[in-house]
């Protein structure tokens, strides 16, 4: 067998490809689910929203990637002003790049080896979906966002990333009206690249904690 | 209203109200350090029912693992950064 799938309650044959089919989504809608279409239909209905406007609203959050919080990492390590507006009011800060954080408010911590930041949303998932797009699946997990502020380190071991004892972790809980974002430390031997060379260096992980930015092989 | 100061030790309270709270239960009774002030915003134990609601301080609070976890601390000298609206935190004696 050409994959390892052990999620699956039910035996529906395996495609031509050796993968299970996953069985259709046959499921009544929840109240919740209901209640979603309801408001959306009667908001359409009496000409408040348009379905293009919800359409395009959708598409909006779909562009939003990475990229834009990797450009911004760029900028800082390359900028030593910037950097520190960044640091003193990252809605600011991103604002003069382009990128709007909207009513929430942003945050960027420097990770430097005296300490390592780390970003959880203990409570639900905020994220800084401007600067990152949509968050991963397992940052929303319960796993994670339950282990991160008791166990961090072993959270981050798993993640590959190992912090010396002399180094201090942070975790950064967003209980409120702050996003948050991690500036990684700019990777050795990167001196001579270019802003966009640099900002392929900055991963997802490295502006959540759970990752390092590393230079090009 | 107590003056909030960056670098003031403050305790959160140990409150068990029904409703949408943004104040984990594993920080409340917790003492930790003003790292520093944001806001003011409303508050959003009211906004979530469309109240009106007044704005207030939120502040960024350092808690140490030790403070927090006590001897089950992974490792006692990281700390855990979150935000506090003013109404939840008393502040200490020093």
């Amino acid at each position: 067998m050409p994959h390892d799938h052990h999620d699956h309650d039910h035996d529906y044959g395996l495609s031509p490809s050796g993968h299970p089919y996953r069985a259709d989504d046959d499921v009544p809608l929840t109240y919740w689910q209901t209640m979603e279409i309801a408001v959306r239909e009667l908001l359409v209905e009496k000409g408040i929203t348009t379905a293009a406007e919800i359409a395009n609203q959708i598409d909006d959050m779909d562009a939003r990637s990475p990229a834009a919080g990797a450009s911004v990492v760029a900028r800082a390590w390359t900028d030593p002003a910037f950097r520190d507006r960044l640091l003193s009011d990252g809605s600011q800060a991103s604002r003069e790049m382009g990128f709007e954080v909207g009513p929430m408010k942003l945050i960027a911590v420097e990770n430097t080896a005296q300490i390592h930041n780390v970003v959880v949303c203990t409570l639900c998932s905020c994220y800084p979906r401007n600067l990152l797009g949509l968050p991963p699946d397992w940052y929303k997990s319960r796993a994670y966002r339950s282990r991160t502020v008791k166990e961090p380190r072993k959270v981050l071991a798993e993640f590959g990333v190992t912090i010396p004892t002399t180094t201090e972790v942070r975790v950064h809980d967003s209980t409120a009206d702050m996003r948050c974002i991690v500036i990684p430390a700019r990777p050795a031997g990167t001196e001579g690249l270019s802003l966009d060379e640099l900002s392929r260096c900055v991963t997802r992980d490295s502006m959540i904690g759970t990752g390092v930015a590393t230079a090009p092989t | 209203m107590p003056e909030w100061q960056a670098g003031s030790q403050v305790r959160v309270k140990t409150l068990m109200p029904p409703g949408h709270v943004r104040t984990p239960h594993y920080l409340r009774g917790k003492t930790g350090i003003v790292e520093r002030i944001l806001g003011p915003f409303p508050n959003p134990e009211g906004l979530a029912y469309n109240l009106k609601s007044p704005s207030l301080a939120l502040l960024r609070v350092t808690f140490t693992m030790a403070e927090v976890w006590g001897a089950e601390a992974e490792h006692p000298n990281d700390t855990i950064e979150a935000e506090i609206y003013a109404h939840w935190l008393e502040k200490m004696e020093t």
